[in-house]
Formats: C-alpha cells, sequence, structure tokens
C-alpha cells in the first residue's frame, strides 16, 4: 500500500512526488504515456522563473531524475477509476488501473489536459498521416506543400504563420468572422500572398486517400487528401485539397474516469481552488486538470507542492 | 547490438540489403519525445538480437523522411527483405518496439 498515488506524471504529478517524498512519504506515479507531459515537444520554454531557457525535454527530464533520485516510483499504466476503500483501509482509495488495482491512502489527480480534437470520423488513424497537432514540430515535413490550420486563437495564427514561410499555401479556417488572437498576427497574415483566411467555417469531414504508393516499396499509405467545409452562414460546403491540416483548437481535460467520484465542471475540469482540494477528502487535483485561470509550469509546479503538502497533511491528521 | 546510425549513403546497405528485419528510428534532435523513445529503442536492440536497429536524422536526410512519407517524429519503420512492412507513429513503450520487429 502506498500513502500517495500520483495520477499523471507530468509538470504537476512530478513536482508532488518530489514534495510528497521529501515529506517522508512513499509515493507512486502512474503515468500513460512518457513521463513530462504536454511540455515534452516544446523545443524552449523561456518563461519558467529561474530558468531562462531551456527545452520542454530537458525541463521534464529534469523533474523526471530529481524525483527518482527521492526513491518516487512510476509505472506506466493508465488509470481507468478510482474507488473509495481499499483492502487494506476502509477509508483509504483503490486506483484501478487497466491491469491491476492498487490501495493508497491519498490520490493526487495531475492528469493535465491534451490537444482538443476535431472529433471527425478517420482523424486517429490520420494523425502523423495528414493531420498534426503540432505546427512547429511536423511544419517542416510539408514544405512547398498546401497546408490548412483550425482555429482562431494565437497558437493558430502563430501555426498559420509559421508554416506560411514553408509551404506554399496555407487556409486559415475559423469558425467565426474575427480572431481570437492578436490582432497584429492576424494583420501580418492578412497580408501574406501565400495565405487565405476561410472565416465563418467548420470542417465537416476528412477525406483520406486510400492506397497513395510509397515508391521503392510494395506499401499502400492512408493519407489526408482533402476537407469539407460548411461555411456557417450559408451552409454551403465545399471540398478542399490540401496535404496537411494543422489543428490549434485548443486543449482539453479527460477526467470522466474520476467523474463518479469528483466533481468536474461543465469543460470537464476537476472543481477545485488553489488550495488543490476536491469534494472528496483525500483526493486532491495539481495543475491543469483542475479549474484555473492560468495553465502553465510555474502554476503546474506550484499545484504539485501544494497538493503534496495537503496529502501529507491528511495522511497525517488520520494518524495513519 | 548497438542501435546503427544510418544516412543516405548507407542506407541500402544497412536496411535495404539486410538479412534480418530492420526497425529505422527516424528522429531529430529538437524532438521531445524522439529523445525520450531513443533510450528505449537502445535498450530493445540490446535485448532483440535477431533484428537490426537503425537511427535516421531526417534534419540531415530530409529526402529520405520524404521517400518513406514521414511527416510526424518520431517514426519507426520496419523494413524486412528491403520493403517497408511497417510503420508506428509517435512514443511507443518498450515493448511495442519489441512487437514491430517479432
Ligand atoms: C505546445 C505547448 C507549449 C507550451 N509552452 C509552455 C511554456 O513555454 N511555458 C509554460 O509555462 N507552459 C507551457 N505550456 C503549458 C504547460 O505545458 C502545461 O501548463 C503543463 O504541462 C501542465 O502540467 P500538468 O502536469 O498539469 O499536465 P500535463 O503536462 O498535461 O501532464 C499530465 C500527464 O498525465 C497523464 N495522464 C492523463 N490522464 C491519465 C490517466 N488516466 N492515467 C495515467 N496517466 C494519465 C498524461 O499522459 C500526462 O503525461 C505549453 C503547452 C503546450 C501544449
Amino acid at each position: 500500500m502506498f500513502d500517495i498515488i500520483i495520477v499523471g506524471a507530468g509538470t504537476a504529478g512530478m513536482s508532488a512526488a518530489i514534495y510528497a517524498r521529501r515529506s517522508g512519504k512513499s509515493v507512486l506515479m502512474l503515468e500513460k504515456t512518457s513521463y513530462g507531459g504536454q511540455i515534452i515537444s516544446t523545443p524552449e520554454v523561456v518563461n519558467y522563473p529561474g530558468i531562462k531557457n531551456i527545452s520542454g525535454f530537458d525541463f521534464a527530464t529534469g523533474l523526471y531524475e530529481q524525483a527518482l533520485a527521492l526513491d518516487a516510483d512510476l509505472s506506466y499504466t493508465h488509470v481507468i477509476g478510482i474507488q473509495k476503500g481499499c483492502p487494506e483501509d476502509p477509508e483509504g482509495f483503490t486506483v484501478l488501473t487497466s491491469t491491476e488495482e492498487l490501495s493508497c491512502r491519498a490520490v493526487i489527480l495531475a492528469t493535465g489536459a491534451k490537444n482538443r480534437p476535431l472529433g471527425l470520423q478517420g482523424e486517429q488513424d490520420l494523425i502523423g498521416s495528414g493531420i498534426s497537432y503540432c505546427a512547429t514540430c511536423d511544419g517542416g515535413f510539408y514544405r512547398k506543400k498546401v497546408v490548412a490550420v483550425n482555429g482562431g486563437g494565437n497558437t493558430a495564427l502563430e501555426d498559420a504563420m509559421y508554416l506560411s514561410n514553408l509551404c506554399n499555401h496555407v487556409y486559415l479556417i475559423h469558425r467565426r468572422d474575427t480572431f481570437r488572437g492578436e490582432a497584429a498576427l492576424s494583420e501580418a497574415l492578412a497580408a501574406k500572398e501565400n495565405v487565405t483566411f476561410i472565416l465563418n467555417s467548420e470542417i465537416t469531414a476528412l477525406i483520406p486517400t486510400y492506397g497513395s504508393d510509397i515508391p521503392g516499396t510494395n506499401i499502400r499509405r492512408t493519407t489526408l487528401s482533402s476537407i469539407f467545409i460548411r461555411n456557417r452562414v450559408t451552409g454551403e460546403e465545399t471540398a478542399l485539397n490540401v496535404d496537411g491540416l494543422f489543428i490549434a483548437i485548443g486543449q482539453m481535460p479527460d477526467n470522466t474516469a474520476f467523474s463518479s467520484l469528483v466533481n468536474i465542471d461543465e469543460k470537464g475540469y476537476i472543481i477545485a481552488g488553489e488550495n488543490c482540494l476536491t469534494n472528496v477528502p483525500g483526493i486532491f487535483a495539481a495543475g491543469d486538470c483542475r479549474t484555473k485561470e492560468v495553465r502553465q509550469l510555474t502554476t503546474a509546479a506550484a499545484d504539485g507542492a501544494v497538493s503534496a503538502t495537503a496529502a501529507c497533511a491528511y495522511i497525517d491528521r488520520n494518524g495513519r | 547490438m548497438a542501435v546503427i546510425t544510418v544516412t543516405a549513403e548507407n542506407f541500402e546497405e544497412e536496411v535495404l540489403n539486410s538479412k534480418v528485419p530492420v526497425l529505422v528510428d527516424f528522429w531529430a534532435s529538437w524532438c521531445g519525445y524522439c529523445r525520450m523513445l531513443a533510450p528505449l529503442v537502445e535498450q530493445v536492440s540490446e535485448e532483440v538480437t535477431d533484428a537490426k536497429f537503425c537511427k535516421l536524422d531526417t534534419d540531415n536526410d530530409p529526402d529520405l523522411a520524404d521517400k518513406y512519407d514521414v511527416n510526424s517524429l518520431p517514426t519507426l519503420l520496419v523494413f524486412k527483405n528491403g520493403e517497408l512492412v511497417d510503420r508506428s507513429i509517435g512514443f511507443v513503450q518498450k515493448d511495442q518496439i519489441a512487437a514491430l520487429v517479432k
């Protein structure tokens, strides 16, 4: 039985592990993908206080090594639920993973957020084959090609600008008639010859090509070939040929596995304030997964400290 | 076996002409998940002895990435008898890497 199980080994989860281990509690982090969370694919972090410039990978690896040096445990598995009570202690918790049931005295949920998908048929299968959520990561592979960017915030505008310097043409598709992102950026884009705005429009279908031959091989591969766009004002639907689609419509949490126990808001974030307390004593929420104003590394790390301290106090208070 | 660095120069010899299945890790230095995956490929290459493990820096050889339609990193390609037979896109755990060359 562990004192604390932390769900998610991103910045919040690993920071919590460091604080909890330093308080002498046994800690197990459960992570479904790789340690580090969202920041891994960011080449440069320049706003973490005390560190002028660091790659997301180096930042996350530093946290990981620090947590492991303090003897925190990490196991790669998907957490699919939590139940009140465990065989060793009716006041403890059972954490359910895809393969086992684990017991602990307190739980810290640090599940973060992920890129919001369009939710269209075939989207998951086309990731890396025409669909991308990271222009700075994958843009280089679309040099001299035709791409579309979907979204209206700063990320979408920045992605469109970045891609316009590499690609033959960039279509920027947004569901409203104005952008939420900085005006200076949208004006700079409007002035670019190889950028076309498609406003008041949403993507309704992704059309793959089946079996495009890869030269020199006998492999056939499904890639994105075009998208369908519906104008929200006129209702008109048109097809647009693109080699790539970069989706930049924000982040979203995934806390459905815990929603039977823990209160969640209408957007899916765990309801918890700066003290990281949820409606269930003994379950804490840290980082991007909880309701908050600013979702950044510093606030995730801060939540790690706050939630771990609260979890340790909870365990000590209950004399276990 | 260690992971062999391949480029346009030795791709044919190391990968296409190989008698055993070859896994090629398409990576780049700026790609965080590639740096995460590399040590796992290294570990699998020590454990699986009946396959060859290579890595290709897509910044040095964009043409090869283009040829095999690699447009997201990391991508693992598997070749058997000179033919591309499987592909895995994104970060994966060790057991999934090993399963690719089984
Ligand atoms: C492209 C991009 C660039 C950014 N740049 C910056 C920046 O420059 N500076 C900055 O301060 N912030 C930046 N951010 C924001 C920052 O990355 C987040 O605020 C931070 O990662 C939040 O950390 P977290 O630990 O709460 O969540 P995450 O980083 O999302 O980590 C959550 C972890 O939990 C795991 N998980 C989720 N559900 C489960 C489950 N059921 N079972 C097991 N594991 C699970 C996930 O796999 C993930 O590893 C950026 C974000 C993005 C997307």
